[in-house]
């Protein structure tokens, strides 16, 4: 590994090197993602043997490909196209999704489909060699800027739901894509609603097999939480524990009995679910995943609530002002660059994307604690049947 | 900053597990703890002298030149989550542990304390240390008892665990040059037994009038063993903790799959699910942080203000964890949770006491709030 990095650097001066060129030259060195297949940034490397190759190449000043963002392409569709895809679907997307150059979205969430997403009704109906889509999907991130979406759509509605769904790689620039930015609670627009009107999809970059899209989309969502919880190890006080910390101790004057009380609390909260993503961390190096990586977003989600609602009460008459209202279009989520306010608003998300809090505690119980499903009636109808 | 340590289970832990969940699953299943709790002879000690002397876990801590099984706080944390899994009436913490580090403070080049380690860990005898079983790191050095020149000591110590059954004490207290941990026979004390709230840890009060005691350490050396001895105390309590609120964890799960109501499983309701789910995700982190706690103590070389930032989070964390798993377990088996025939109040009572032994959850936030630098208010 050490010679590959040493070889890398030899052939490409990243001072003297355009950095999309060194991005190409180090994915074509299997340095990209040590744990992918030769020949697709990869080395076929155990992936804990990325973190020395990354601090190893920033040490050498090497340009990084901004992974927040193109977070979508590297945390979803990339793993999803290793996955389920064609000899030629890798060859000709994993390349630039993982150098920055072509950025991706994915357009699964409808207005009538976010916890049931199974239950969507974007359809694809089956034109020789192509697919032409229609519907409408929302909250999708990135959409502007995106130059390709997975996309899932049903292609068969005479079968029950999970059975009649099909997955495919879409072209954000054919021209019955239209992206309209969703103003959030926050004021700016982060996501998209996103309207999908004779969109021609050509069937060689469908995903998976026909009608099997669901199975497909759980790889991507398996590694949406994986994103979402997981990340490197931190130091103690990291996440939204540090802001409040720091406040606490700069502002003596806004110090009371009660609020101490409840940082205390969340400070030792904060702790712990370092402590227990650390210790998600030490299984997966290990080889011996558990299932408690399930959890970690929960707790996340519920410290950035807390914590962020205490620090706007902790600040007081500061915390009845907001930075901004106006309708930006953020080219990532920063949490620590913008007012307390604004992390408030934007925690309320967290325990919503990526599989809401109760959906989670859903399947904890009935994956990790073995508790039986409710009862349900929509399972075996086939999905043009089902009351809606 | 530190780094972690490792918070997974080695091999040899795994096997050490296994070893004492072997045993407590022969003798020490709910029946037989029920059967005993209200008898004379609450601690049980055919069930120690198997754990002591065939598993060797009374010795866990004692270095092996000294006869013990040199291990650390990481081996002892594991037994402490089978016992408390369990609820074994069985001395471990207060003698295994809390006596056992204390006397390790006070520093072995004398003979006398070396072979009384060795007895120790051989089984022979069980120790005690006599603070109140509430008593938290951190704190003044005890005054409830009195030493003079000749080391007679007098004074009362109340609610002590596992010195029922302990031939020795270990004794903080106040003589002529200051603080001084003494070794003291049983025997020399006046026991009682009061009620004890959990019945599988039953307490004692002592009374000493004028007993012989021989001093282990004095002054500052007698301070630091004390609190070392208490600050692992608390940090391994963590690990019992989470082997209560595990077990209740998965009593109530296999309940809820099997309990009908409604014609249905009552573990397929959402309500009951998602509060099952909450209380998993409690114990997952749990166990992270009493993990670290163990790492943490058992780490060379010892660092002391990392070990009580670790034990403090520990327990800040653990205690209300295991009381709500105990409570969420009682509410979700309905009608036979309130009963005294289920093993389950006795996971309950535990859980309870032992958010007050050893320091409090709150008196664990307050310590923390100066290991951080969060100060108080004003």
């Amino acid at each position: 590994m050490r010679a590959a990095v040493r070889e890398l650097l030899a052939g490409w001066d990243p001072a003297t090197t355009e950095p999309g060129e060194f991005l190409r030259a180090r994915f074509d060195a299997g340095l990209a993602w040590v744990h992918y297949p030769v020949g697709l940034g990869g080395l076929g490397a155990p992936r804990s043997e990325q973190a020395a190759v990354d601090a190893e190449l920033a040490a050498a000043g090497a340009p990084g490909n901004d992974p927040r963002r193109i977070g979508i392409g590297l945390g979803m569709a990339a793993p999803t196209i290793l996955a389920y895809g064609t000899p030629e679907q890798k060859a000709r997307f994993l390349r630039p999704l993982w150098t920055g150059e072509e950025v991706w979205c994915q357009l699964f969430s409808e207005p009538g489909a976010g916890s049931d997403l199974a239950g969507l009704r974007t359809r694809a109906v089956r034109d020789g060699d192509e697919w032409v889509v229609d519907g409408q999907k929302v909250w999708t991130s990135s959409a502007h800027t995106a130059r390709w979406a997975i996309l899932i759509a049903r292609t068969d509605p005479d079968v029950p739901k999970h059975r009649g769904i099909t997955y495919f790689v879409c072209d954000m620039t054919d021209p019955g894509v239209e992206v309209r930015p969703l103003r959030q609670i926050t004021g700016e627009a982060e996501f998209n609603e996103v309207f999908l009107t004779g969109v021609r999809i050509p069937d060689a970059h469908r995903l998976g097999e026909v009608g099997d899209g669901w199975r497909v989309a759980q790889a991507t969502l398996m590694n949406e939480r994986v994103a979402i919880g997981g990340g490197a190890s931190v130091p103690r006080e990291s996440g939204m524990v540090g802001p409040v910390a720091a406040t606490w101790r700069e502002r003596p004057e806004l110090r009371t009995p009660e609020l101490h009380d409840r940082l205390l609390r969340l400070w030792v909260d904060s702790e712990v679910a370092r402590l227990t993503a650390e210790r998600v961390r030490q299984q997966m190096a290990a080889g011996t995943p558990g299932p408690e990586g399930s959890g970690l977003k929960l707790s996340l989600a519920r410290l950035n609530q807390q914590l962020s609602g205490l620090e706007l009460e902790l600040l007081g008459e500061q915390g009845l002002r907001y930075g901004d209202w106006t309708m930006v279009r953020p080219r990532s989520v920063d949490f620590y660059g913008r007012d307390a306010g604004y992390r408030y608003l934007r925690a309320k998300g967290n325990s919503i994307e990526g599989g809401t809090s109760e959906i989670l505690r859903n399947i904890v119980a009935e994956r990790v604690l073995g508790l039986p499903a409710e009862p349900r009636n929509d399972k075996d109808a086939a999905w043009k049947d089902l009351p809606r | 900053m530190s780094t972690v340590p490792d918070l997974l289970y080695s091999d040899v832990e795994d096997d050490l597990r296994a070893a004492v969940r072997a045993v407590l699953a022969d003798r020490c299943g709910p029946a037989a703890v029920l059967g005993r709790i209200e008898t004379a002879e609450p601690y049980d000690p055919a069930l120690w002298r198997v754990l002591a002397g065939e598993l060797g876990l009374a010795g866990l801590l004692v270095p092996e030149k000294l006869g013990g099984q040199g291990a650390s706080a990481r081996e002892a944390a594991v037994v402490l989550e089978e016992l408390g899994g369990a609820v074994a009436p069985v001395p471990f913490l207060g003698s295994a542990v809390l006596a056992t580090t204390a006397l390790l403070g006070c520093g072995t080049a004398e003979a006398a304390t070396a072979a009384l380690l060795g007895r120790l860990a051989a089984g022979e005898v069980t120790a005690a240390l006599a603070v109140p079983l509430s008593a938290a790191p951190g704190g003044t050095f005890p005054s409830a008892v009195r030493a003079d020149a000749g080391g007679r000591l007098t004074g009362a110590v109340t609610s002590v665990a596992d010195a029922l059954t302990a031939g020795v004490l270990v004794v903080p207290a106040l003589g002529p040059q200051g603080p001084g941990l003494y070794e003291v026979a049983a025997a020399e004390a006046v026991v009682g037994r009061p009620v004890s709230f959990d019945l599988t840890r039953p307490l004692a009060d002592l009374r000493l009038d004028g007993a012989r005691g021989r001093l282990l350490a004095g002054g500052d050396a007698a301070a630091a063993a004390l609190e070392r001895a208490l600050l692992t105390g608390a940090g391994l309590l963590a690990s019992e903790q989470v082997g209560v609120a595990q077990w209740c964890l998965d009593g109530t799960v296999e309940y809820l799959g099997e309990r009908r109501q409604f014609g249905r499983v009552v573990g397929s309701f959402q309500a009951l699910k998602h509060r099952l789910a909450d209380v998993w995700l409690d114990v997952v982190s749990a166990r992270a942080a009493a993990r670290n706690a163990a790492g943490v103590l058992a780490a060379s070389p010892y660092d002391p203000a990392e070990a009580a930032l670790a034990v403090a989070v520990a327990q800040a964390y653990v205690s209300p964890v295991a009381v709500r798993a105990a409570e969420e377990a009682v509410q979700l088996h309905g009608g036979i949770g309130m009963t005294w025939e289920h093993p389950l109040h006795l996971y309950l009572k535990r859980a309870k006491a032992d958010e007050i032994a050893l320091g409090t959850a709150g008196r664990h936030r307050a310590a923390l709030a100066g290991l951080v630098g969060l100060p108080a208010a004003g």
